[in-house]
């Protein structure tokens, strides 16, 4: 006979998304409930298994009652919340960033090994990006290939540090990090030094996998070779958790 | 598709023709195509005038020099329609990766740097390259952009068909930037 499950702390609230009743533990926030229930937020900072940091803004949600939007990923859900995940105003909205990332800097998707694996571009397509309606930057930043495994390109950054957290939280190893402001910022590996010469990399290529672009890849990968698999995330960061 | 014909002009700007590669990878709807329209100038064709009036301009390739502008302007001027097909047009793509540097070391690079025997900057008989790689709608106005490296040949072929029956398609679904 199994053991009785003790008793949660933890509350149930009631929600509407979309006009539909859900309901859900009080300490989720909205994009955990949504892709619980298959509702689609996009987003590109948020994966299931690193800490949130809210700042891609592709999650934008309105709540009922409020001026202003919400990160899916860093608003818990309350009681009688009622949500609204795909309005006109959140897809011009969604839309403009997408395109802002893609003016940002050089995402040429003919030539990137991540051409068709990539999370930037699918969410160009789900959004409806067919053209960028700003003028492009063209910066100009450097690959980095100096990692005899992996490679850097800051070209198709979006700065999601993504990298930056499954290195630090998951692997232990804090090799990545951030530097400048803006749109100058730029993740670096060490103090800024070649990722080649890092003597922190474990180079267990968690940031590449977690990287949604084709700015962290493998090595002698070619264009459109570069699947990335981040089913090892969740499960890692649940057994760090329950450690 | 039982509308009157519809004259189409298409262009080949900064790129490789791969869009135009992608046009006759229609294969057998290309002879249905031909009922419905006529290519009165492109690189298909051999009329080196575009006419003063065409239902619908296709340009392909990215803006880099004086005669992609000319051309881009022209076909703004004369065609009611006018499609941005392809990377290149859209977004600028491999040809914009120039712009990350000054022109000036782009060509020597090219012409100088890189070559042993008789290095010279073309001048003669040649366009004067511009020093920012634009896509089309950078300097004209588009109406329809079909992204694509190339665009599959199902994505120009919904698209025209949609346009012959006198419909705006979407090709979202069919192509996206580097499909």
């Amino acid at each position: 006979m199994p053991l009785p499950t003790p008793q949660s702390s933890v509350r149930v609230v009631t929600m509407k998304v979309n006009g539909l009743d859900l309901s859900a533990r009080e300490d989720e926030t909205i994009i955990e409930v949504c892709r619980e229930n298959q509702i689609p937020i996009p987003s590109l900072c948020y994966l299931d298994g690193l800490s949130i940091l809210g700042g891609c803004r592709l999650c934008l949600v309105e709540l009922e009652g409020q001026n202003r939007l919400f990160a899916a990923c860093s608003t818990r859900v309350a009681e009688g919340m009622r949500v609204v995940t795909n309005s006109e105003r959140l897809r011009h909205y969604r839309r403009t960033i997408v395109e802002l990332l893609f003016a940002e800097r050089n995402h040429v998707c003919s030539v990137c090994v991540s051409n068709g694996h990539c999370e930037l571009q699918n969410l160009a397509q789900g959004c409806g990006v067919n053209h960028v309606r700003m003028p492009y930057r063209y910066p100009h930043y450097e690959v980095d290939s100096s990692h005899e495994m992996f490679r850097v390109d800051h070209n198709r950054c979006v700065l999601c540090t993504r990298c930056v957290r499954v290195c630090d939280e998951i692997e232990g190893a804090h090799t990545w990090d951030v530097m400048g402001r803006g749109s100058d910022c730029q993740v670096i590996t060490d103090l800024a030094r070649p990722w080649g010469d890092s003597n922190t990399c474990t180079s267990c290529g968690k940031c590449v996998q977690v990287c949604p672009t084709g700015a962290l890849v493998k090595q002698g990968t070619s264009a459109g070779e570069m699947v990335k698999d981040q089913s090892f995330l969740p499960i890692l960061a649940r057994r760090r958790h329950l450690r | 598709m039982g509308n009157p014909r519809i004259t189409v002009a298409t262009a080949w700007l900064d790129g490789c023709s791969g869009c135009h590669m992608s046009f006759l990878d229609m294969d057998e709807r290309l002879i249905e195509l031909a009922s419905h329209i006529d290519i009165v100038h492109g690189p298909l064709v051999d009329t080196k005038e575009l006419p003063a009036q065409v239902d619908l301009g296709i340009l392909e390739g990215s803006v880099s020099n004086d005669h992609d502008l000319a051309t881009a302007k022209a076909f703004r001027k004369h065609c009611k329609q006018l499609i941005s097909l392809g990377d290149c047009a859209v977004n600028g793509n491999v040809p914009a990766m120039r712009n990350a540097f000054k022109l000036d070391a782009v060509i020597e690079r090219a012409y100088r740097e890189n070559v042993d025997l008789n290095p010279q900057i073309p001048v003669d008989g040649v366009p004067r390259l511009r020093e920012v790689v634009l896509p089309l709608h950078g300097v004209v106005e588009v109406d329809l952009f079909v992204p694509g490296c190339p665009p599959p040949a199902d994505a120009i072929y919904y698209v025209l068909s949609e346009l012959i029956a006198g419909r705006t398609p979407d090709p979202n679904q069919l192509t996206r930037f580097g499909a």
